[in-house]
């Protein structure tokens, strides 16, 4: 391998035959070159659907009364589910050691909203301290409800950039400012962001507040908790369901609704969801890995016939070094050194200039559910190094069955 | 320089087997210049085959420099062939990739001489064949008897101890082949010791000595007086 004259008689045949070399080369390193570019799209598509499931946390799970669809115990279908403070506190109660953070949440509604002289028509959400990270808005101003305010039913209120973009434009900053929600009062404490324009169109006040000042007793719209995270996946998604399944049999008893009534309550797990795109993704990927082995395969198959007709073309040649006093290993060694240097080198080539590309043009894409496209070095890596030795391989019979062709009938080939 | 005895050769063909050498004995002393005539199908390719080492015998005895030449592996023949022999070839079997230097430096790769070293030998064999000025050109640009001209150079380079020229002039002209002849007969009295296969009279009779073979056996072994290709050129 260091042998410093092989090298240069490797370098001399490389020089003199260019056309061949070139072929060779390119087949290898446009093998390469699919297969990332394709992994690379691969992992971009499980970027983006990975980007939509951070909207909200990933272990969030959320519970939305319905109407019941059953009869059970004497009560008709039909019955309209509202969920109760007591509901809540009992649930957290209950399920305490499974949850992360949990919040109730109310839609006040029936108010009407201004700004000085202007009128708002943004929803109102009551909440408790916790919400922020259930949603996963990002303070980008002030701070969040606190226990504080729950407790001492403050008139505070959180906006999003959305309605600081639209609404308080003229201002410095909405911090201070007072909004006037059907005739209360409401200072401003806080701006946050979402990754969704629509999620920041709301304004969050504190739910004992909401409950106590718009009349809305000890009822809950719905209810929404976090769970803690835990190793992987597969743990995550079926502590999900478990806790989902927990929670929903302790509801539907609590309201007496039918086990089996999938309308009165419902509960919604992002884990699971998440669950299904991962898998999703995970075919992609498996899709992506089959074609670029695939890919790879037609690499290994171009080199080998290259390779076969390299040696068929060299066999006169063959024939003359090895009356010269070449060994048969030396003969086989000169055409497997050549063919590895060839492979790995365009192999290489391929390898950085599809993911330079990647690196320059993968972050500027901009196709639904394609996110920063990339690959895995490693990965690649790998690639090349199987291809480099798959082509050895390949090289490896033609130029052994050369290398024992008879000396007279190899210089009787023309 | 070689000796043979009682060599024996046969090919199969299908079922059939065909006896080809019928128990040839031969010496060559060192200096010689050996012409083996016959006609095709007299065996006196597979006996230079045999002299090359390209090809085993069957049976019988081979010295080569007090070297017994039996049962050599492809390895072992190969180290033999590099260290003992020069080929020449009828249809010169030169690299066609390769410049003429290039060329006849390659039995100087095998013997594992330094770059350097190899170009200059090569180029003093170049010389010595009178195509120095021809060094850097590939085969394609040279003429038959430049090319064949290269192939002996290439022959000599490794110093062989006997130099084996199978149809030298086949494929040439008279002229060309009597100024190869000539080369050959300078080289012969530089002391080498040369074996010529060859089926044309003019040729053989250039030669110090006539091999004849017919149908396996050597029929007539005489010492002639050379003739002087010189005389033609």
């Amino acid at each position: 391998m260091f042998d410093i004259e092989r090298w240069q008689e490797i370098f001399d045949t490389i020089r003199k035959n260019k056309l061949r070399t070139f072929l060779t080369g390119i087949s290898v390193a446009s093998g390469i070159f699919i297969l990332v570019i394709l992994l690379g799209f691969g992992q971009g598509m499980r970027n983006g659907i990975e980007q939509e499931f951070e909207q909200d946390a990933a272990t969030s799970v959320w519970v939305w009364p319905g109407v019941t669809s059953k009869e059970y115990k004497g009560m008709n279908p039909g019955r309209r589910i509202q969920l109760t403070n007591e509901n809540f506190n009992n649930s957290v109660a209950l399920f305490n050691e499974t949850i992360e953070y949990n919040s109730p949440r109310i839609f006040v509604r029936g108010v009407t909203v201004n700004y000085g002289k202007e009128s708002l028509v943004y929803s109102i959400q009551g909440v408790a301290s916790n919400f922020q990270f259930i949603e996963n808005a990002k303070m980008i101003d002030g701070r969040f409800i606190n226990y504080q305010d729950e407790m001492s039913t403050a008139k505070v209120a959180i906006v999003g950039k959305k309605i600081r973009t639209d609404v308080f434009n003229e201002v410095e900053t909405p911090i201070g400012e007072y909004i006037d929600i059907s005739g209360i009062p409401f200072k401003i404490i806080g701006v946050y962001k979402e990754y969704e324009d629509r999620e920041e169109e709301r304004i969050y006040i504190p739910i004992s507040t909401a409950q106590k000042v718009f009349n809305g007793g000890d009822r809950v719209n719905n209810m929404s908790f976090t769970l803690p995270a835990v190793e992987n996946f597969d743990q995550a998604v079926a502590q999900a369901v478990d806790f989902k399944d927990n929670l929903k049999t302790y509801l539907q008893q609590v309201h007496t609704v039918a086990p089996d009534d999938t309308s009165a309550v419902e509960v919604w797990s992002a884990m699971e969801e998440a669950k299904r795109y991962y898998s999703l993704t995970g075919n992609i990927k498996l899709f992506f890995w089959f074609v670029g082995v695939c890919t790879i395969i037609a690499g290994v198959v171009g080199v080998s016939n290259i390779m076969l007709i390299v040696v068929k073309e060299r066999t006169r040649e063959i024939g003359i070094r090895k009356a010269l006093g070449a060994k048969p290993w030396s003969i086989i060694g000169m055409i497997l050194h050549e063919a590895i240097f060839v492979t790995a080198i365009s192999g290489f080539g391929g390898l950085i200039f599809s993911m330079a590309l990647l690196e320059v043009v993968g972050p500027h894409i901009e196709i639904d559910y394609v996110v920063n496209p990339s690959v895995n070095f490693t990965v690649a890596f790998t690639t090349v190094i199987v291809l480099v030795i798959a082509g050895t391989l390949a090289g490896f019979f033609p130029a052994w069955r050369a290398a024992r062709v008879h000396t007279i009938e190899a210089l009787k080939d023309e | 320089m070689i000796e043979i005895k009682d060599l024996h050769k046969s090919y199969k063909m299908g079922s059939n087997s065909l006896h080809v050498l019928k128990g040839i004995n031969f010496n060559v002393e060192e200096g010689e210049l050996v012409a083996i005539m016959g006609s095709s199908g007299s065996g006196k390719s597979t006996l230079l085959n045999i002299l090359g080492m390209l090809d085993g015998a069957d049976s019988g005895e081979y010295y080569l420099d007090g070297v017994p030449i039996k049962d050599l592996s492809e390895k072992k023949a190969a180290q033999y062939r590099n260290k003992f022999l020069g080929f020449v070839f009828q249809s010169f079997n030169l690299i066609n990739y390769k410049s003429a230097l290039e060329n006849v430096a390659l039995p100087l790769y095998y013997q594992k001489v330094g770059r350097r070293e190899r170009q200059d030998k090569a180029l003093n064999y170049l010389d010595r064949v009178g195509l120095k000025e021809w060094a850097t050109h590939l085969p394609s640009e040279l003429s038959g008897g430049q090319k064949q001209r290269v192939a002996i150079a290439r022959a000599m380079a490794a110093e062989p101890k006997v130099l084996l020229a199978d149809e030298p002039t086949g494929a040439l002209d008279s002229k060309t082949s009597y100024e190869v002849m000539d080369l050959i007969q300078k080289i012969n009295d530089d002391g080498n010791t040369i074996l010529v296969v060859t089926h044309e009279k003019d040729i053989a009779h250039m030669c110090k000595r006539i091999v004849h073979l017919r149908d396996g056996v050597i029929v007539e072994d005489t010492k002639i007086e050379q003739v002087r290709a010189q005389e033609y050129v």
